[in-house]
């Protein structure tokens, strides 16, 4: 029924009079629709739905008592702790790195964009070696935190270190191109007309930013919560303790405890499809606020 | 090629753009389109070339019917307002693009159509910049690469599309005078869409001016300036003025009093006049005049525009005086038009109908005659 | 020099009147420093003090060496992949409508929303042996789960949305009239595509190809579950750092991951000259 209607539609479309100038055969349409259908169908699509399936293999009971075991509680606390901690440090981070490029002319700017970008160049695991070599036992630091007695690696501290890491670029290169468009022009009028620098900010480049930031900010949430390579070498993988989601589904999926695996794989499932849908629908509403995505 | 547009309509979704146009073209002609945006003037060079195709009538390049092939069938040119050039192509590769997607057989060998396209750019006084990209060239140098482009195809009509519309002012008169030249040594049957009537006027053989999807007058461009056929041409070509009038036993009343001016064939009944603002004689009190206050005066270049207000109503119109003309200083003006059309109201702003209305001819020895 | 000396001709910034620009950009540097700046640079002086020989060592070990040519061959086959079918699916999005085009666009963001752990046990479930695709593919003897083709999987997955997102909007912004013309010139669709439309898309395929390209290289998350990791057949480079780390072989660890820097670097230059290479010459770039 559905594909009836679906191929209906797409020769209606396509079979208008001839005036093929900038058109393709319905035909050659129909195939490349289906091409990129089945693309999109196998290596996306079926994922998605496998991981719900697989969640509810052994019944809604099964997959209920999986999420409600204590050490995968402990493990949705401490993503839920750790997103809460990153992003507001990479807002921040964030809003004035954009100020300082898009409101200035200075030397050296385009550097500093290359900078800022580099953590996606990186790979998670790197991201991670970097906090280890950094503070672990053989660094110059090491035997200092110890003797002080502060825990940073194998514990909550380095997992959110290397989660502000690889989160690093997202409001910044959601806001910079953005503010970068707008120009300044606002900004001196409110200073013309007496404003402070915290005025102008709040009352006159927050409201224009605003849903530019609620992007990145949903971008950067999102890789927050799902970040496993960079958290899994700096976690020590302690139970209950440092385990965030990700790694508590390796763990369970290593245990071959399948449907405790994918059931707390679903919870990060829909966090990806809330996180995909308010993106998609912040683009239709609001395409011109964020349109300034060079990407 | 003669090209002929036989009652062609043609209607996007359900808006009608064209409303069964009809339009014969003679071989080795230059026609301009010339209305105001959305008059249909781009669709019916789109239908010609075969970008669109009509909802009903036939288009035939002499005599065969071209609106049955494709638009890579047809073998015309084109030539957009933004040049459209292939960006990652030389420009040489530009010029030659059409030669290479010939089939097999009739695809001239490289080096004929590399001297081809050297022929052509040389043709367009852009010689020795066959190596260049696109974007290194100037608007101009690209309109003309553009042109040499529609050209090696050896096209049976050229289609210009607004061709100067992206250039400033010094550029286009320059090349309105190089295209020109360009078609009196090619002899291409060319249609080319503008919205400047100067442009049109002075480039083209015949002028096509259009208005929402029909076409209200074709005509040399004396005949189009000198002898509008209808409210909207006398508008929308050179400058005019408007006075309500009534039409009664053949003269033109102001209100109740006559103007000096015979209509001829205008039905009884609420009538506008048309006249160009330059084109009056001043008078000394009269008997049939139009008369009026003077409100405001304007200093243009060589001459002054005095706006007047007319009669109980108080209509404004505007005349032309010569800049030194004492009557300017007058606080009341006496004159009457030298050249006119009048038109009756219940045909004014509705094209298709005032196309079969016969307007009043100017008859300036009737004008000068007085009532 | 005197002119610089004296900022006559040389300004750090522009005077402007809008306030904050020492607080921002300060605040921007010592953050950029503390978490990115100095964590990395601690791998090049790390990588700096294990000597010539020992680097050489680390650089040419068999196992290094497999996992290095695994990461970087596996990623190469899946940005081609992505780059053919994902300009497939942009031109699909971009030229076509249909119903559910919104949610097929959508859709494409996947893999940057879902975590790579959770995409890594779904792949895993459905290119198994006894999956829904692996069993399948069983009969004919084709295996993707556990060798490396599953790792290719796996890295097609975490690409697509790059090749997607980066051809996407320059493919909006193709000049409708561009190809009308060449269809006046007497090309033919297929003509029209090959040589015009493809041809000025070419920089952002590229930039979309180095992009999957580079991503897939550093990816651990999704392939460690799919790929089986049997070391000098299945064993990606940044599981190896992973395994060293654990086995406390710090100078190991940081030797691969310099050489994976070192590369990735490279490649972010590379693609950054090309970008300006086509700019220059066909004034645009990917």
């Amino acid at each position: 029924m559905a594909v009836e209607a679906f191929l209906s539609a797409a020769i209606a479309h396509s079979a208008r009079p001839v005036a093929t100038a900038t058109g393709e055969r319905a035909g050659i349409r129909l195939l490349l629709i289906a091409i990129a259908l089945a693309f999109l169908g196998f290596f996306l699509f079926l994922p998605l739905v496998a991981v719900f399936v697989e969640a509810f293999r052994e019944g809604a009971a099964a997959y209920a008592a999986s999420l409600a075991e204590p050490e995968t509680a402990a493990a949705i606390r401490l993503t839920l702790t750790v997103a809460a901690i990153a992003v507001p440090l990479n807002l921040v981070f964030g809003v004035a790195a954009a100020w300082s490029i898009a409101k200035f002319e200075f030397k050296g700017k385009a550097f500093l964009i290359t900078l800022i970008d580099l953590p996606f160049s990186v790979s998670p695991v790197i991201a991670g070696l970097v906090y280890v070599l950094l503070f672990g036992a053989g660094s110059a630091l090491g035997p200092w935190l110890k003797a002080h007695g502060i825990e940073v690696l194998f514990a909550v501290p380095g997992i959110v270190l290397a989660t502000v890491f690889v989160t690093f670029p997202f409001v910044a290169r959601e806001l910079i191109p953005l503010m970068q468009e707008q120009g300044s022009g606002d900004e001196e009028a409110a200073i013309s007309l007496g404003a402070s620098g915290w005025q102008t900010f709040w009352h006159v480049t927050l409201p224009n930013i605003r849903w530019g930031l609620l992007y990145g900010v949903l971008l950067c949430n999102a890789r927050a919560m799902g970040e496993f390579g960079a958290v899994s070498v700096v976690s020590g993988r302690i139970r209950g303790l440092t385990n965030t989601m990700p790694l508590q589904v390796e763990i369970l999926y290593n245990e071959y405890n399948s449907v405790a695996a994918f059931a707390v794989a679903s919870l990060l499932a829909m966090l990806a499809l809330v996180t995909l849908g308010l993106k998609s629908l912040l683009e239709h509403r609001f395409a011109d606020a964020i349109a300034a995505k060079n990407h | 090629m003669d090209v002929s547009i036989r009652k062609v309509r043609k209607e996007f979704d359900r808006f009608a753009a064209l409303h069964e146009v009809s339009l014969d073209i003679a071989s080795g002609e230059l026609i301009a389109l010339l209305g105001p945006s959305g008059s249909g003037k781009t669709t019916l060079l789109r239908l010609i070339a075969g970008l669109e195709s009509p909802s009903a009538g036939a288009i035939f390049f002499g005599e065969e019917d071209a609106s049955r092939k494709s638009v890579q069938e047809r073998n015309v040119g084109f030539v957009f307002q933004h040049y459209a050039l292939f960006r990652h192509m030389t420009v040489a590769q530009n010029v030659g693009f059409g030669l290479k997607v010939r089939p097999a057989a009739t695809r001239p060998p490289k080096a004929e159509i590399r001297r081809r396209a050297d022929e052509l750019l040389e043709l367009v006084q852009l010689s020795g910049l066959g190596g260049r990209y696109p974007h290194q060239l100037s608007g101009g140098q690209r309109q003309r690469v553009a042109l040499a482009r529609a050209l090696a195809i050896e096209p049976r009509v050229l289609l210009l599309d607004e061709p100067f519309g992206a250039l400033d002012a010094q550029v286009r008169r320059e090349l309105r005078r190089w295209l020109r030249g360009i078609h009196d040594a090619t002899g291409h049957t060319t249609v080319f869409v503008t919205h400047d009537q100067e442009e049109a006027l002075e480039l083209a053989d015949r002028v096509v001016v259009m208005s929402q999807g029909r076409i209200e007058q074709i005509g040399t461009a004396d005949e189009i300036y000198d002898s509008p056929n209808s409210p909207f041409v006398f508008g929308f070509i050179g400058d005019s003025s408007r006075l309500p009038v009534r039409v009664a036993n053949g003269q033109l009343w102001l209100q109740d009093r006559t103007i000096g001016l015979a209509a001829r064939g205008i039905p009884d009944g609420d009538a506008t006049l048309y006249f160009r603002p330059h084109q009056i004689e001043l008078l000394d009190g009269c008997g049939g005049c139009i008369a009026g206050t003077v409100v405001a005066s304007r200093r243009v270049a060589a001459s002054r525009r005095v706006e007047l207000e007319v009669g109980g109503e108080r209509h404004r119109v505007e005349i032309e005086l010569p800049a030194g003309d004492p009557a300017a200083g007058k606080s009341r003006i006496a004159f009457r038009p030298k050249r006119w059309a009048v038109f009756p109201d219940r045909l004014a702003g509705q094209p298709g109908l005032a196309e079969r209305n016969v307007p009043g001819r100017p008859e300036p020895e009737l004008a000068l005659t007085g009532v | 020099m005197a002119a610089a000396l004296t900022g006559a001709g040389w300004r750090f910034r522009r005077p402007s009147v809008i306030p904050g620009f020492g607080l921002t950009l300060g605040f921007t540097l010592v953050y950029l420093s503390l978490i990115v700046l100095i964590p990395l640079s601690g791998i090049v002086w790390r990588s700096a003090s294990l000597g010539t020989a020992q680097f050489w060592a680390i650089a040419t070990d068999e196992r290094t060496v497999k996992a290095l040519k695994i990461s970087f061959g596996a990623s190469l086959l899946a940005a081609t992949v992505n780059v053919l079918f994902g300009t497939v699916v942009a031109w699909v999005l971009v030229r076509y409508r249909f119903p559910g085009r919104r949610l097929v666009d959508a859709v494409v963001d996947l893999p940057f929303a879902l975590p790579t752990a959770v995409a890594g046990i779904a792949l895993t479930a459905i290119y198994a042996p006894n999956g829904w695709i692996g069993s399948l593919l069983a009969p004919y003897g084709i295996k993707v789960a556990f060798t490396p083709l599953g790792i290719v999987i796996a890295l097609i997955f975490i690409g697509l949305p790059f090749v997607v997102r980066t051809v996407q909007p320059v493919m909006e912004e193709i000049d409708k009239e561009v190809e009308e013309v060449a269809a006046t010139l007497g090309a033919h669709r297929f003509q029209t595509i090959a040589r015009v439309i493809l041809p000025g898309l070419a920089p952002a395929i590229l930039t979309g190809y180095a992009l999957a390209f580079a991503r897939a290289v550093g990816e651990y998350g999704s392939v460690i579950f799919i790929a089986g990791n049997i070391p000098y057949v299945s064993e990606i480079a940044p599981l190896l750092i992973v395994i060293r780390l654990e086995e406390y072989d710090y100078a190991a660890a940081t030797g691969i991951a310099a050489i994976m820097l070192a590369i990735s670097f490279a490649m972010l230059f590379v693609i950054n000259l090309l970008q300006a290479w086509s700019r220059r010459r066909y004034g645009y770039g990917g």
